[in-house]
């Protein structure tokens, strides 16, 4: 009887290590070349922040300059009525 | 526009001219990569539009309370740089997001907060273009209550548990990350008071303007 143990544990001890192995893929899966962490190209986001940035002050810039050159030249207009 | 404003808007000029080569220098981050960079522009654009939202709370206490007109006119400046800097904030912070945390958004407590603070602003400018009569009063109040929010996004990082980064990450920068923090930092704090004085004076001009019809007409 202890033999038998002693065999039925040899046999599961060198079984186990077989069936630990990870089993095959059951189809292969194609994998783009770039690496995990740069599926989201991180470029393109950092160009349209910085551009956004850029245009939108630019764009204010020109705004305020605008509006102000409107106002001062209307001011310029009335003072030199009043003279 | 006066000789110091001219200097400084110089200055602000080469400052940004130089920042794409000073940024561009830095190191990467570990585990973001490249794409921490948006950092150095987004981090002084939220300074910006907190500082900027505070100066608009002060200077309407000032009308509201001690009946400075001048004081009107610079808190309807600082309430329009609020948006500005708020709309920087707020379009390269999910920028940044998308690739960080895999998400353009998230509802916790600091980007929620400052949504909300940059659409308090959007209602401040509205209600002065749009408002009529009285919304001076009613737009000081509004601008008082809304400067009162900025402590809520300032302490939202630190006070309860978000993904955002806590505001402990500034001083612990290593000094190669550091030095283009600071530089833009600078910039954008000289670029703010340009615009600030700018913006201010178009509204002295308006009133100024304003005055004289008011005359012709008396």
């Amino acid at each position: 009887m202890r033999a038998l143990s002693g065999i039925c544990l040899l046999v599961c001890l060198l079984v186990a290590p077989a069936l630990a192995q990870p089993q095959p893929p059951k189809d292969f899966v194609a994998v783009d070349e770039s690496q995990p962490g740069e599926q989201i190209p991180a470029l393109p986001l950092i160009a349209s922040a910085y551009g956004f940035i850029w245009i939108a002050l630019l764009g204010y810039v020109w705004s305020v300059g605008r509006r102000l050159q409107k106002v001062e030249g209307e001011l310029a207009e009335l003072e030199a009525k009043r003279k | 526009m006066t000789r110091s404003t001219l200097y400084m808007l110089a200055a602000t000029t080469a400052m940004f001219a130089v920042a794409p080569w000073i940024i561009d220098a830095a190191p990467n981050e570990a585990t973001m990569g490249l794409v921490y960079k948006i950092y150095f522009f987004h981090m002084p654009s939220a300074w910006m539009f907190l500082l900027s939202a505070i100066v608009a709370g002060v200077a309407s206490m000032r009308f509201l309370f001690l009946k400075r007109a001048t004081a009107d006119h610079w808190a309807m400046a600082a309430g329009e740089l609020t948006v500005l800097f708020g709309a920087f904030t707020l379009v390269s912070g999910p920028l940044w997001a998308r690739k960080a945390w895999g998400v353009w958004w998230q509802w916790d407590p600091r980007l929620t907060s400052s949504l909300v603070l940059f659409l308090l602003f959007v209602a401040y400018n509205l209600l002065r273009r749009y408002g009529g009569p009285g919304s001076d009063k009613l737009g000081a109040g509004m601008a008082i209550f809304s400067m009162f929010n900025v402590v809520f996004v300032w302490v939202s990082v630190n006070y309860w548990r978000t993904i955002h980064p806590p505001t402990t990450v500034v001083p612990s920068l290593p000094v190669a990350m550091g030095i283009p923090l600071w530089f833009c930092v600078t910039a954008f704090t000289l670029l703010f008071i340009v615009l600030l004085r700018m913006r201010a004076r178009l509204e002295h001009q308006r009133a100024r303007v304003d005055a004289l019809y008011l005359a012709e007409e008396s």
